[in-house]
């Protein structure tokens, strides 16, 4: 009889967790904890401005994204709580997962805050289109992320800004694909996340994209002839760049003497890499991937005495203010990213004066995607006359049309426009690192 | 032999399966679950599959096994480039899945049967590192294998794709990449099938002759080695079994996703597994299934806490660990056991029966 009892009340214990999950939509659509606060544990540190002080006289002229919205919202105290905490009343429900907590917390956690500001921004300047955003952590895990994903569909998005990193993006824009939700991803960058989905649109380069655009930046320039390149082998991102560099490469003349990999278990010590391409005599030094690695490669080298160009892609973006790291040892670094946030035009200088203010620290690349997407989506809804009180499959046609006939500026590109594949155009923009600081090359 | 309570509890486990399938499918068809649930739901079943099968390795059999992820990874991986190559031939989504699963349980067991061969001679700490190595080694070599299908055959090559797949056909698994382009053929009702088909599975190895074997060696290998158990073979039995029944849970996860990559099988993933066991009771399959299902909703519950989500998931889990091991609540269960099994034994001898 006991035994009975025991387990009907563990069988009662399952459904009332169960129960607790599918209610938990339900009775917080107005709890904006989820996206406040992420402050407090953004990883990375950008806590030293020193370097990054030197106005950078860059080639190039980035424009203001829309409207300016008036600078400020009242009562905005840079530690938490920005936005409203009731539901921004008649707003597009906007929503987008990425890694808020784990080893990719700092992209996540930069585009989040990229777009809160955009949002912010938007909505004080009381446009007729307003946004409600919500981000929720999906830890870089595609199978979190589709989680995420459906505890933002059970609080009624209505758009959606995908995922920030590649592999959760894969897996979150079938499921956008497959429910009809408009989805624009800041920062996803694998040609998977677009391939086969009609309403599925990127507001970063793709990355092979990158690789054949770096190749050819390097072979038009006469920069080497004789190329070595490290990359990450379990990473889709460094390996997508890769392979389409080296494709390129060959068309450009290039010679690879040395094409060596880590991966995540073994990224601290690279003097085999380094001594690899040593030995066969690189001039240049192609390194896909993000900063982390790039910085201890850049270090090592300058301790066995070697001093070959380095070339990086946007994932080096964020080496510069990166905790720990001597910024002298990046000096003569290119790289190809499309946002900077040295930059002197008032957009951007608005902007990354904004994010220091509220965020503490200098925005990245992701931050200037994140920003950009909520302009981008203002921009195709107030073309397209849409109101909030449309459902997500009327948007979803009507962003599909914007989107491939609109030209969009931000801050990571002037004229961008998309195609309906869903891939940006727009160009990059080669830096140099020089005094600690980005330079526009041409 | 009956010391860990299977018994008093086996039908009361199906019970559960299937009171649980049918309340979620009634939820389902009145549309009363969230899209988080709906989510989750094969996730759950693939969890609890691969629980109860690892129960059979730790529990039952009494070896700590830290590489459980990597069968889940071989049947994840094979199972789904099966279902991949298929897609023309076999164009039911249904017996598509079926194929891809027992597929994936073939290779899981074969791979199981090879690591088998050095890791059973071990015994104790020894075998658990070496099992915590085998899931690392399953996780580097998928994460450089390349395999393509196409009008000639299979392709594989690891490293650099030197697949040279014709253009016609698939390059199904891309190294770091995994495999992309998943079609979603997982079902929460195959979902189901299988963790009725690994509860058979187990309780009639369990309380067969070949159980009691296995029993045997757990509780004292020497003595049940002087009585004539061949200890090798019947460790070997219930460690392929278990390998078989992960696999097919990995291809029934992975076909879920979109997309999988072999970083996902990593040995958080074998740790979060063993967890659900510990939790779940040592040998206590309806503990296992319970433990699955909470601890794989838990953090999704605690979603609308953010930050703190995963702070406060650690420590229920302390807490839940704690409690079930207090002495208090291990008697109070020890009674419920005990009176429960003198009740099944008087009224439930003919279905209690051997099945020797």
């Amino acid at each position: 009889m006991k035994k009975k009892l025991l387990c009907a009340l563990l069988a009662l214990s399952m459904l009332f967790v169960l129960a607790a999950c599918n209610g938990a939509p339900a009775e917080n659509p107005g709890n904006n904890d989820a996206q406040t606060s992420g402050d407090t544990n953004t990883p990375g540190g950008a806590q030293t401005p020193d370097d990054t002080q030197a106005p950078a006289d860059n080639g190039e002229s980035q424009s203001e994204p829309e409207p300016a919205a008036p600078d400020d919202q009242a009562g905005l105290s840079g530690e938490t709580e920005p936005e409203p905490a009731a539901p921004v009343e008649g707003a597009f429900k906007l929503g987008g997962t990425g890694p808020l907590t784990g080893g990719a917390a700092i992209y996540g956690n930069a585009a989040k805050n990229g777009a809160q500001i955009a949002a912010d921004e938007i909505n004080a300047a009381g446009g007729a289109v307003k946004f409600e955003l919500r981000y929720e952590d999906d830890a870089h895990d595609a199978e979190k992320a589709v989680n995420a994903y459906n505890a933002l569909k059970d609080w009624g998005m209505q758009i959606s800004l995908g995922s920030v990193t590649s592999k959760p993006a894969e897996a979150t824009s079938a499921e956008s694909f497959a429910d009809g939700i408009f989805s624009l991803t800041p920062s996803a960058s694998s040609p998977a996340t677009i391939a086969g989905k009609d309403n599925v649109f990127q507001m970063c380069f793709s990355d092979p994209n990158q690789g054949t655009a770096s190749a050819q930046y390097i072979g038009m320039q006469n920069l080497a002839k004789s190329v070595a390149v490290i990359w990450k082998s379990d990473d889709v991102y460094s390996k997508g760049i890769r392979d389409t560099f080296l494709e390129e490469a060959d068309a450009q003349g290039l010679d690879i003497v040395s094409d060596t990999t880590f991966s995540d278990g073994n990224a601290t010590d690279f003097s085999v890499q380094l001594n690899d391409a040593k030995n066969n005599g690189a001039e240049l030094v192609f390194l896909p991937m993000y900063y982390e690695p790039a910085s201890l490669i850049l270090a090592q080298a300058s301790a066995m005495g070697y001093a070959p160009k380095w070339f990086g892609v946007d994932g080096m973006d964020g080496i510069l203010t990166m905790q720990g790291f001597d910024a002298s040892l990046a000096e003569g670094v290119m790289l190809l990213t499309p946002f900077n946030a040295d930059a002197t035009d008032d957009a951007t200088a608005k902007f990354v004066a904004e994010y220091q203010r509220r965020f503490g620290e200098t925005p990245n690349q992701f931050a200037a995607d994140g920003y950009d997407c909520v302009y981008a989506y203002k921009q195709a809804l107030e073309a397209a006359n849409a109101t909030p009180d449309m459902g997500a499959a009327a948007l979803n046609d009507l962003m599909k049309a914007q989107f491939t006939s609109m030209t969009f500026r931000g801050l990571t590109g002037d004229e961008m426009t998309w195609d309906a594949s869903g891939a940006v155009s727009k160009l990059p923009k080669g830096m140099v690192i020089q005094n600690g600081a980005y330079v526009g090359m041409d | 032999m009956k010391n860990r309570g299977f018994s008093p509890f086996r039908f009361l486990t199906y019970l559960l399966v299937i009171g649980a399938y049918a309340a979620l499918q009634v939820l389902q068809a009145r549309s009363e679950l969230s899209a988080t649930m709906r989510g989750m739901l094969v996730p759950i079943c693939a969890y609890v599959v691969m629980a109860v099968s690892l129960n059979l390795t730790v529990g039952v059999l009494g070896e700590l096994s830290l590489g459980h992820a990597g069968f889940m990874s071989v049947g994840a991986f094979l199972g789904t480039s099966t279902a991949i190559a298929l897609q023309d031939r076999i164009p039911v989504a249904g017996v598509r899945l079926a194929v891809a699963l027992v597929v994936a349980a073939i290779f899981a067991a074969v791979a199981g049967f090879l690591i088998g061969i050095p890791v059973l001679r071990l015994n104790g700490d020894y075998l658990a590192i070496v099992t915590l190595a085998f899931g690392e080694i399953i996780k580097a070599i998928f994460n450089n294998l390349y395999l393509g299908v196409d009008a000639k055959g299979v392709h594989v090559s690891l490293l650099e794709d030197a697949t040279n797949t014709a253009e016609t056909g698939r390059l199904i698994i891309q190294g770091p990449m995994g495999i992309g382009g998943i079609q979603k053929i997982s079902t929460f009702t195959a979902g189901f099938v299988l963790i009725m088909i690994s509860l058979i599975v187990i309780f009639n190895l369990v309380n067969s002759r070949a159980g009691r074997a296995i029993m045997a060696i757990r509780d004292n290998p020497i003595a049940a080695q002087s009585v004539g158990v061949n200890v090798v073979k019947y460790k070997m039995m219930a460690f392929v079994v278990s390998a078989a029944l992960a696999g097919s849970a990995g291809a029934l996860f992975a076909m879920n996703y979109s997309t999988v990559v072999a970083n996902k099988f990593d040995f958080n993933t074998s740790i979060l597994i063993l967890v659900f066991v510990v939790l779940g009771g040592l040998g206590n399959m309806f503990g296992s299934i319970v433990a699955a299902a909470v601890l794989t909703i838990l953090p999704e519950a605690l979603r609308p806490i953010a930050e703190y989500r995963m702070l406060l998931y650690a420590v229920l889990l302390i807490l839940m660990m704690l409690i079930a091991n207090h002495p208090f609540v291990r008697g109070l269960f020890n009674r419920f056991k005990r009176t429960g099994q003198i009740q099944l034994e008087a009224g439930a001898d003919e279905t209690e029966g051997e099945v020797a």
